[in-house]
């Protein structure tokens, strides 16, 4: 692995330069740890931080695109709406990188419409869902991911079932779909890095522990839970474009890789057993299977790098469309005059 | 039973001056039909507009097109009709009661419904047997049945045949089979009336002069074109009567014009939203990234809305929604026509807002309006609202040709890397820097090192920063009140016509333009002189309150149940309040000059 003391990155950038402004969370939010890892990512992946834009909806991870990159454009929408807040700003300049930072309360509620839709279209963004079961904003509301049974302090016991934000995404033919862990601190940064190079909407469900308000030991939220339960489906590692791969520096053993869109690779270590992420058949039966046997599921669970794209069907100018010339938006007066000739 | 010849003679001979309604059922393919008649009299020289009441429905209730012919170019909806062309028996006695006594039908002779009046002349069209004379393949004989009358009222009434083949063309350029064959039958019909029916009315069609400066379509297309010559980028939207068809046609036109001469790619995108959260979620990004945004929908949309409008006001992002106005409150009236959005659109979000309004009243202002909202947004860096409306918008209107704009396009206070580097002044995305309440704005990409800001929803300070500092409040508050504010002498000024000695004002806006024109000369004509203010933006400018202040008294007459713009003044001119009265009314239907008349002349004899 490349040494630590290298205090620059390959554009001459610190780290520094991609850090946002001090977090507000409480302090062991596992919303701190995912955002250190987005800096730590876009740092490592020599990534302007001109070239990417943040966007965010309502709660207590939404706040959190002010504790990252402050050298970047954002945008803290409305409660559940940014995906469609993202895609039209997308529009203004399609080169960019989009990140955007969701909660649970925000996605797989009022949101859970504009996330399948997102999904649905395969914008080329990050979709980073903080997922910790309870609303922190509003002090410790159940939220739709909660799990069955769970019991909360002024809420009393959760009776319905939850929704689980991964298979939302498969069902919703999500072209790539992982679920980490706060705690994994690794694997969050290197699937992060496999998303902001993938071609599509990416999925990033993170269980993210609310330590005020759902953190108790034997609850599916919680750090201890996570640490426990945790069973990556491999180790993940993501190889840049330009380096050629020697599988040596990962250690021995067996290794699946899969090919992005412009070129990188993520190499998939094996770790229990072979796990293909481009099966969506054995993506949907890991999830239940874990579920039934009560393990948190991690890794790169699904991917298509191949799927098309919203972009694809637009015929766009390579111009980002922010920079087109007024002059070249505005039809020539002879066509107006053959308008109102054809509407005579 | 009077015998018809006595009924025609009872009344001098009325050329070029009636109103014409088709009754129909929906989804019978009338609308070619119709749109031929109302064309072929347009293409002759006489002023006509056509108006589609139709049903929320797709096939089988009723459906009346009604074709009001003025030499004297009077377009407003008028509430009778003098002559009938009936279709659908369903409606046969009801339609028959708008008939003016001398008035007319032509009835398919089909319908076995008796006709209970005895002061109009009927002219009974036997559709199924010139259908199977014509030898029409069997697919297309409801929907040649309505070339039938096509033939038979032009022949009677002495529309051109000529002209109507020509339009018959023109209507189905890439088919001139089908222009044919429809033609065809518009020959055997017109043949068939000439040879058996003695004309026994009054009512006759004669050329005047070309209209020559004038086209003719409708509102949401005129909308579109006028989007598509302001430069738009983006426009992300969600069906809904009666503001589809403005989306519809971006798709249309904008394509063949709006690709880029050297690569063949777009320089627009259009996106169709899941709902309107998103289609205004997606404006309002693409606004924000700076490039020139738009949504359509209409009231139920708006609605929907109103959260990203708030942000959208508050975060000072600039974008243009058009609201094809419908009649609520609810679902209410789809299909129906009215201004009851105002309030709603002009105070729209939560908090204290104000949005600028922009309301067309002819289809030629939709084009203008439908360019210039884009330079208000990006000038004032706010949302701009058009109000057009369901019969502005859907219904086909003889209008004057789109004009050119007449400056290029104006992308407002926007700095790029090198406009930044050479700014020379302090910069903040909300700091007032000319005292004219509009700061300057960076947009995503631009790689400047001072450009990037965060923006958000929440409270802010001149560079973005998130405060919750009451004087920070108060003074960002404050400064985008006074930009609103400096937009007032800067938006569309009202049109005033005016009426030699008159100590009377009219007020209206939006598509009662036509109702309104016409009950001012009817008005003078019994002796009541009345000006007209016609007003075009809010905020209002100087020369409304000028307006009301002239006279002693103003009617503010407006298509919804509480008089809206009435309210509007009201709050704007407390000190005016004793010389504005609201007679504002809402059925549902287009406004007729007879409802402003004898709205108006009751007051005045009181």
């Amino acid at each position: 692995m490349a040494e630590k003391t290298v205090s620059t990155n390959q554009i001459g950038l610190t780290r520094t330069d991609y850090r946002g402004e001090v977090s507000t969370l409480c302090p062991g939010c596992g919303h701190n740890t995912i955002s250190v890892q987005i800096i730590t990512a876009c740092f490592e992946m020599n990534i302007p931080p001109e070239k990417i834009v943040k966007f965010s909806g309502i709660g207590c991870s939404s706040k959190s695109p002010t504790y990252f990159l402050s050298k970047s454009f954002g945008f803290n929408g409305l409660h559940g709406r940014m995906p469609s807040l993202a895609l039209g700003a997308a529009f203004g300049d399609r080169q960019m990188k989009v990140v955007g930072v969701s909660g649970d309360g925000d996605t797989a509620s009022i949101g859970i419409g504009q996330f399948k839709h997102l999904i649905r279209r395969n914008l080329p963004m990050v979709y980073i869902v903080e997922n910790n079961g309870v609303y922190g904003l509003t002090k410790g509301q159940f939220s739709a991911t909660a799990e069955m049974g769970l019991e909360l302090k002024h809420q009393g016991m959760n009776p319905f079932m939850p929704i689980d934000i991964v298979k939302e995404a498969l069902v919703g033919n999500a072209s790539f779909v992982a679920r980490s862990f706060a705690g994994d601190p690794k694997q969050v940064r290197e699937l992060l890095k496999a998303a902001l190079s993938h071609n599509g909407t990416s999925v990033i469900d993170i269980i993210s522990p609310c330590v005020s308000f759902n953190d108790r030991e034997d609850t599916l939220h919680s750090y201890q839970w996570g640490r426990q339960h945790e069973a990556p489906l491999h180790d993940i590692s993501y190889v840049p474009t330009r380096r050629a791969i020697i599988l040596d520096e990962f250690g021995e053993g067996s290794f699946k890789e899969v090919t992005l869109h412009d070129g990188s690779v993520v190499v998939l270590k094996k770790l229990e057993k072979e796990y293909d992420p481009t099966d969506k058949f054995q993506a949907l039966k890991i999830l239940e299977e874990g579920e039934r046997d009560h393990y948190l599921v991690t890794g790169l669970i699904y991917v298509n790098p191949d799927q098309p794209s919203l972009y694809d069907f637009l015929n766009l100018t390579d111009e980002p469309l922010n920079r087109v010339k007024s002059d070249d938006l505005r039809p020539s007066p002879e066509s107006l005059e053959a308008i109102n000739q054809a509407m005579v | 039973m009077k015998k018809e010849s006595e009924i025609g003679q009872m009344q001098a001979k009325a050329v070029n001056d009636f109103c014409m309604t088709v009754c129909t059922v929906n989804g019978s393919g009338s609308a070619t039909a119709n749109t031929t008649l109302l064309r072929a009299m347009f293409h002759m020289g006489i002023p006509v507009s056509g108006k589609n009441i139709f049903p929320s429905n797709i096939k089988g209730l009723p459906t009346w097109f009604s074709i009001r012919v003025s030499k004297d170019g009077y377009l407003a909806r008028v509430a009778h009709d003098d002559i009938i062309v009936q279709m659908n028996s369903t409606t046969f006695t009801e339609d028959l009661d708008y008939n003016v006594p001398g008035g007319v039908i032509f009835y398919a002779d089909h319908i076995a419904v008796p006709i209970h009046r005895d002061d109009v002349i009927a002219y009974p069209m036997p559709v199924k047997q010139l259908i199977s004379e014509a030898d029409v393949p069997r697919n297309l004989r409801d929907y040649m049945e309505n070339m039938v009358y096509v033939g038979v009222v032009s022949q009677m009434l002495g529309i051109d045949l000529g002209v109507v083949h020509q339009v018959l063309l023109n209507q189905f350029t890439q088919k001139t089979s089908v222009a044919e064959s429809n033609f065809a039958m518009v020959k055997l019909a017109a043949d068939w009336a000439r040879d058996n029916l003695e004309k026994q009315d009054r009512y006759f069609i004669e050329s005047m002069p070309p209209l020559e400066d004038y086209i003719m379509t409708d509102g949401n297309t005129a909308g579109a074109l006028g989007a598509i010559y302001g430069g738009f980028q983006f426009c992300g939207w969600y069906p809904i009567t009666p503001a589809s068809s403005l989306a519809e046609s971006l798709n249309t036109f904008a394509p063949q014009l709006r690709q880029d001469p050297k690569t063949g790619r777009n320089t627009f995108a259009i996106v169709q939203a899941e709902d309107e959260l998103a289609s205004i979620g997606m404006a309002v990004g693409a606004g924000w990234a700076g490039i020139r945004s738009m949504t359509s929908t209409s009231g139920p949309g708006v609605s929907l809305m109103t959260e990203y409008m708030s942000l959208a006001y508050y975060a000072e992002v600039p974008l243009v929604l058009w609201d094809v106005q419908r009649v609520g409150p609810s679902t209410g009236l789809p299909t129906r026509t009215g201004q009851g959005d105002l309030n709603l659109t002009y105070f729209l979000g939560h908090g204290d807002t104000n949005q600028i309004i922009l309301i067309p009243s002819t289809v030629n202002e939709c084009f203008t309006f439908g360019w210039q909202a884009f330079d208000y947004a990006e000038e004032f860096q706010t949302p701009v609202i058009i109000l057009s409306d369901l019969d502005l918008g859907m219904n086909q209107w003889m209008t004057r040709k789109f004009e050119y704009p007449n400056q290029p396009i104006q992308r407002g206070k926007i700095l790029w890397e090198e406009d930044l580097e050479n700014f020379g002044k302090e910069w903040g995305r909300y700091l007032d820097v000319d005292g004219d309440g509009i700061p300057y704005r960076t947009v995503m990409g631009n790689t400047h090192p001072k450009a990037p800001y965060f923006t958000r929803g929440t409270g802010h300070d001149e560079y973005g920063n998130y405060s919750e500092e009451p004087d920070v409040w108060v003074r960002v508050m404050d400064r985008i009140k006074a930009k609103i504010e400096n937009a007032r002498e800067k938006l569309p000024k009202p049109e005033i016509r005016e009426v030699e000695g008159a100590r009377i004002g009219l007020i209206g806006m939006g598509s009662t333009e036509p109702a309104f024109l016409e009950a001012q000369d009817k008005l003078k004509a019994v002796g009541i002189r009345c000006d007209y203010m016609r007003i075009r933006a809010l905020p209002f400018s100087q020369e409304v309150g000028d307006f009301i202040h002239a006279h002693n008294v103003n009617y503010v007459v407006e298509l919804n149940r509480d008089g809206q713009l009435n309210q509007i003044l009201t709050i704007d001119y407390c000190h005016l309040t004793e010389k504005m009265v609201s007679l504002a009314f809402m059925d549902g239907l287009p406004m007729t000059a007879d409802y402003i008349v004898n709205a108006v002349v009751e007051r005045e004899r009181k």
